[in-house]
């Protein structure tokens, strides 16, 4: 049981990530390679609010994604942007360059031994429920998560803003025709996406050490997830995330030496069965 | 992913030759007398690493620069063939032509079966299936026995060429690492120059074009994407050989990254870039080993300024100015 929560707070930060990488590659076209850096830089940030100025973890939840995002949007404007009549590959190599410089730094100055993040008193403790012990914070996780994830899918498939995002999309010279200033509507979508990443990175600061390698091997198994679900839909990157954390879990109680390939072992089968992804578009 | 236009531009400047052009000779005799003498003026070991971090970002740029697949899992083969030789020539006692043709062998298997996959998806999904499936690799050398987990397999024997010639000594193994990494550049260059390789450039420029052409392309980008991961295996191998070690290194997403970096320094679809790349990438690591981190900024600094600035390469720079494919 124990395991099987650990695989769904697995799945909620997979659900988060793959849905900033959906959210970005829908507009971009590009696979944000540095999307593990910036979830590391999430947490960082957040333990920097505290360490350096005393800020504590509530009003980092909201100040870590924006920081993340102001920087996600600086990178765009410098960098990214100027790629996007090239092939998207080289999207791909810049970002992965972005991730190396991050990395990098983080480690050049705070190491790799990880750096301690207290869980907030309001959520310490935990609940008896009887067959398990559930620790509040992880209680959270998950339901953060869920609100995140149904937030964003509300906003894209529900609201105004949404529509235009998924009208450009499909077409964006059309949508710039129409008088919406499309590259700033890119910018603001990569800064979301990254945001997305640094709230994610907030959320794990607290259970797992913070440290600069953090985001690095976990960004491989969210692109194996992505791979899995397709990056057609919203909903389809989400579901798959929480399906495949669980899946994850079940497979540590079951075969414990297979849970760290096994969701590489679906991809394989996905790509067999159904190359373009469970949720995909055939691109 | 390709420098096409120019390619083509020349292509109708400078008619094709029969065989190797000139300048292509002479630039592999010039090459090849130079790292003659290379091992009496430098460090053997040092110059061996390069020799064998240039055929495989060669191995890397046959998919990159000729198929036009972008791989992010190279480090798969490298570090499997370096695992597989070390395996062989320690535990079984293998001479060291035998187990760099163990290693070469199972990193040309595992290509056939991690490529057969990942060409059912194109583009930025190709980089992240092979990324994944590399992924999988290195967990796996973490976790299996044979591969010594964070330690890898140490002390190595480097054994005696066709159990007869010892190769302990860095001049004598030295010869051997130049024989096998120069002949495999060779084999390289003949394979982009084949029909084989003109059917490929094909693809990379226009894939729906060669469909209707008849050419079953599914066939031929398996095919050199086990090739490709075959000859990467040869410089793992190899590798292995010359460190006397096989570790994590070697398979870490880290390692494909910076093959992918080194092809791009060197200029991509290039037939010198490869090996221009990977020599000043492995001089830079190390100078400046004793920095630490500063490695990994530096090498992402070189990545973003050669994504943004610097596409072509030093190498496919050079092809322009000379108005020469190089």
């Amino acid at each position: 049981m124990g395991q099987l929560l650990l695989g769904l707070i697995n799945g909620s930060f997979y659900a988060v990530l793959s849905l900033g990488l959906a959210v970005i590659f829908g507009l971009l076209n590009i696979i944000n390679f540095s999307h593990g850096a910036q979830y590391m830089m999430g947490a960082f940030v957040a333990w920097m609010l505290l360490n350096y100025l005393g800020i504590g973890y509530w009003p980092a939840l909201i100040l870590a994604p924006l920081i993340v995002g102001a920087t996600g949007i600086a990178l765009e404007k410098l960098a990214l942007s100027r790629l996007y009549k090239l092939d998207h590959l080289y999207g791909l190599l810049l970002t992965f360059g972005i991730a190396l410089i991050i990395q990098g730094l983080f480690r050049n100055y705070y190491g790799i031994s990880g750096l301690p993040y207290q869980i907030p008193d309001l959520l310490s403790g935990g609940q008896n429920l009887g067959f398990m012990f559930l620790p509040n914070y992880r209680a959270w996780i998950v339901v953060a998560s869920v609100i995140v994830c149904f937030g964003t899918w509300f906003m894209i498939e529900k609201t105004r803003l949404g529509a235009y995002l998924r009208a450009a999309t499909e077409n964006p010279a059309l949508v710039g025709a129409f008088g919406i200033n499309v590259p700033r509507m890119i910018t603001l979508t990569y800064g979301f996406g990254v945001a997305l990443a640094g709230l994610a990175g907030v959320l794990a600061a607290p259970i797992y050490a913070v440290n600069p390698n953090m985001g690095a091997d976990l960004i491989i198994v969210v692109f194996a997830v992505v791979v899995i679900g397709g990056m057609g839909s919203i909903m389809g990157a989400i579901v798959t995330g929480y399906g495949l954390g669980l899946i994850e879990g079940l497979t540590r109680v079951f075969y414990p030496e297979g849970s760290a390939v096994v969701i590489f072992v679906i991809m394989a089968i996905v790509l067999l069965i159904k190359p373009e992804g469970l949720f995909g578009r055939t691109a | 992913m390709a420098v096409a236009e120019n390619e083509t531009l020349q292509d109708v400047i400078y008619p094709k030759e029969v065989g190797m052009p000139l300048l292509h000779k002479a630039i592999f005799l010039v090459l090849l007398s130079f790292l003659i003498v290379l091992p009496f003026m430098v460090y053997p070991v040092f110059a061996m690493k390069v020799m064998c971090f240039a055929l495989f970002a060669a191995a890397f740029n046959l998919l990159l620069g000729f198929g036009g697949l972008l791989s992010f899992g190279h480090a798969a083969y490298f570090g499997g063939a370096s695992y597989v030789a070390a395996h062989a020539a320690k535990v079984w006692g293998f001479t060291p032509e035998l187990s760099v043709l163990a290693g070469t062998l199972s990193a040309t298997v595992l290509g056939l079966v991690i490529g057969s996959l990942s060409i059912r998806r194109q583009g930025i999904y190709f980089a992240m299936v092979t990324l994944a499936f590399a992924q999988m690799v290195y967990f796996f050398a973490l976790q299996a026995e044979f591969t010594g987990g964070e330690d890898g397999i140490q002390s190595v024997p480097r054994g005696d060429l066709f159990g007869v010639i010892p190769l302990q000594g860095n001049i004598a193994l030295y010869f051997f690492v130049l024989v096998i990494t120069f002949g495999g550049i060779l084999c390289l260059y003949r394979i982009v120059h084949s029909p084989f390789g003109q059917v490929l450039k094909a693809i990379r420029d226009n894939e729906p074009r060669a469909i209707s052409l008849g050419y079953q392309v599914n066939r031929y980008k398996l095919m050199v994407f086990t090739l490709s991961a075959g000859f990467a295996g040869l410089a793992g191998a190899t590798k292995a050989q010359v460190f006397q070690l096989a570790s994590l290194t070697d398979v870490h997403w880290s390692m494909s990254g910076e093959v992918v970096l080194m092809t791009l320094l060197g200029g991509m679809g290039t037939i010198f870039g490869p090996l221009v790349g990977a020599a000043m990438i492995v001089t830079m690591q190390n100078y400046l080993a004793t920095f630490g981190a500063w490695v990994t900024i530096i090498q992402g600094v070189i990545f973003v300024l050669g994504v943004l600035l610097f596409r072509e390469g030093v190498v496919g720079l050079l092809s322009r100015l000379l108005k020469r494919r190089l």
